[in-house]
């Protein structure tokens, strides 16, 4: 996982897959993730509050169900 | 790439240039076995200045800490080069993945069985013709045969999803189904890209390059089925034949913002396309490393401001294909901030049809054939130390 100034760009060298995370705050939740017992807790340590947590649900949703990082529809949110 | 329907926030993102290219070509030598008609660096013959191997790996060095995920290597046929298998170890271990491109020259069974070993290397295997015939015409006698047994012998040692890498012409555009069985047949992916009037390209792209009506084909063809087709992102000049979103991929010119090329001299390009003066960021060797020429040539700082529209600013598909691809305007010799020579709405044609000025290609290490001028030599200066003794003057 490589931040930039947008998100991150993040590359699965085992599926050679490029994906995106779309902004800041979707790159915070990724980094904590580890530190939350569930996505719901990391997310609202980003800021992100359980109202508005559906779209990184989901990014991390797909982000997960593609080996962690394929198809990075992150989000368009935010 | 991956990328969805609804990037234009993206784009604008990435028009703005990376911290560090997402990939890069590296052209690790000039010398090739053969002599493609339209190759993009008009190799040939190897440059006495090329890269040391030390110098390459301190660059792969820069790359991982840039966290430069992979590097798309080529030539000239890069397979030649003594340490080309070290450095490939090398850049792997380093956690900078391959893919490199070859003819084939050097893919014997021994190799394929090596490169079947590695989880991070690709191989792209170039053909430009589904048939001897129109592949040979444009990469030379024996290149098919070259290439088919290089597949045959990936296929028969494991290596799984080998890149059969086409540029597409007038005349294998009629051939990529043929392409595609033949992709399936040993296991590989086809890729396609388009033809550049860079290098030696720059001698033939007005023979070679697809038609107007073979144009709206092979556009026809991408959306139909290219889904499982490796495009390397490079027919978007062709995106407002359709939907906004119907190509695969990220549909934006990337030269000097997320990609660029090294030559085999260490000069940093814009893209593998422009290997031209104009295009020039700086020398790994001379500008102080790979990462300051990156973040701060003044070239790039200029491709990554936003980019007048100039002349297509009143075309309605300006959002789709933005202009089309800088370099093949520039080796045609039409103006940068007006249409691609391949506009796909036809403003090309009347632009190629007025006089031209098409600029050479700064470097040619062709093999003989094309030296008929004057040869340029370097003049060496005296030496600067004093003479040992000062001549003897005296007429006695």
């Amino acid at each position: 996982m490589r931040p930039e100034p947008f998100g991150a760009l993040l590359y699965h060298f085992g599926t050679r897959k490029l994906s995106f995370l779309k902004n800041r705050t979707i790159l915070a939740v990724v980094q904590s993730l580890a530190e939350y017992p569930d996505v719901r807790a990391a997310c609202r340590a980003a800021g992100v509050e359980d109202s508005q947590q559906q779209p990184y649900l989901h990014a991390l949703g797909v982000l997960a169900g593609s080996h962690m990082l394929v198809q990075a529809e992150a989000t368009e949110a935010a | 790439m991956t990328s969805t329907a609804t990037v234009p926030r993206l784009i604008e993102q990435f028009e703005h240039g990376l911290d560090a290219p997402i990939c890069l070509t590296w052209e690790l030598t000039y010398a090739c076995n053969l002599a493609c008609v339209h190759c993009l660096s008009s190799s040939g013959k190897r440059d006495p200045r090329e890269l040391s191997t030390q110098d390459c790996k301190n660059i792969i060095d820069e790359l991982e800490r840039m966290q430069v995920f992979y590097v798309n290597i080529g030539g000239g046929e890069p397979t030649v080069r003594p340490d080309f298998w070290a450095l490939v170890d090398y850049a792997t271990a380093h956690h900078v993945g391959v893919k490199f491109s070859t003819n084939g020259v050097r893919i014997t069974p021994e190799v394929a069985a090596r490169l079947a070993a590695s989880d991070y290397v690709d191989v792209q295997i170039s053909l430009d013709g589904a048939t001897a015939e129109v592949n040979d015409a444009v990469r030379g006698p024996g290149s098919f045969a070259m290439a088919i047994r290089a597949l045959e012998n990936l296929a028969a040692a494991g290596f799984s999803d080998a890149k059969i890498s086409v540029v597409v012409t007038r005349h294998n555009v009629d051939q990529l189904d043929e392409f595609a069985s033949l992709a399936s047949r040993y296991g590989a992916t086809l890729r396609i890209t388009r033809l550049r009037p860079s290098g030696r390209g720059a001698d033939v792209w007005d023979d070679l390059h697809p038609t107007a009506d073979q144009q709206v084909q092979l556009y026809q063809w991408l959306v139909a089925k290219g889904d499982r087709v490796l495009t390397g992102d490079s027919f978007f000049h062709l995106s407002g034949l359709g939907e906004p979103g119907a190509l695969a991929g990220l549909n934006m010119c990337g030269a000097g913002r997320v990609v660029c090329l090294i030559d085999p001299v260490g000069d940093v390009y814009a893209c593998p396309f422009a290997i031209h003066d104009r295009f020039l960021a700086g020398n790994v060797l001379s500008d102080g490393g790979f990462d300051k020429v990156w973040k701060d040539a003044p070239l790039f700082r200029e491709l990554r401001e936003p980019q007048s529209a100039g002349a297509c600013g009143s075309c309605g598909h300006y959002d789709s294909c933005r202009g089309g691809c800088m370099a093949a305007k520039f080796f045609t010799g039409l103006p940068m901030d007006g249409p691609d020579p391949e506009c796909v709405q036809g403003y090309g044609a009347p632009a190629l049809a007025r006089e031209r000025d098409k600029p050479r290609p700064a470097g040619d290490h062709s093999r003989g054939r094309r030296k008929s001028g004057p040869v340029p030599l370097t003049l060496s200066m005296p030496p600067p130390s004093p003479p040992q003794r000062m001549c003897n003057e005296s007429p006695v």
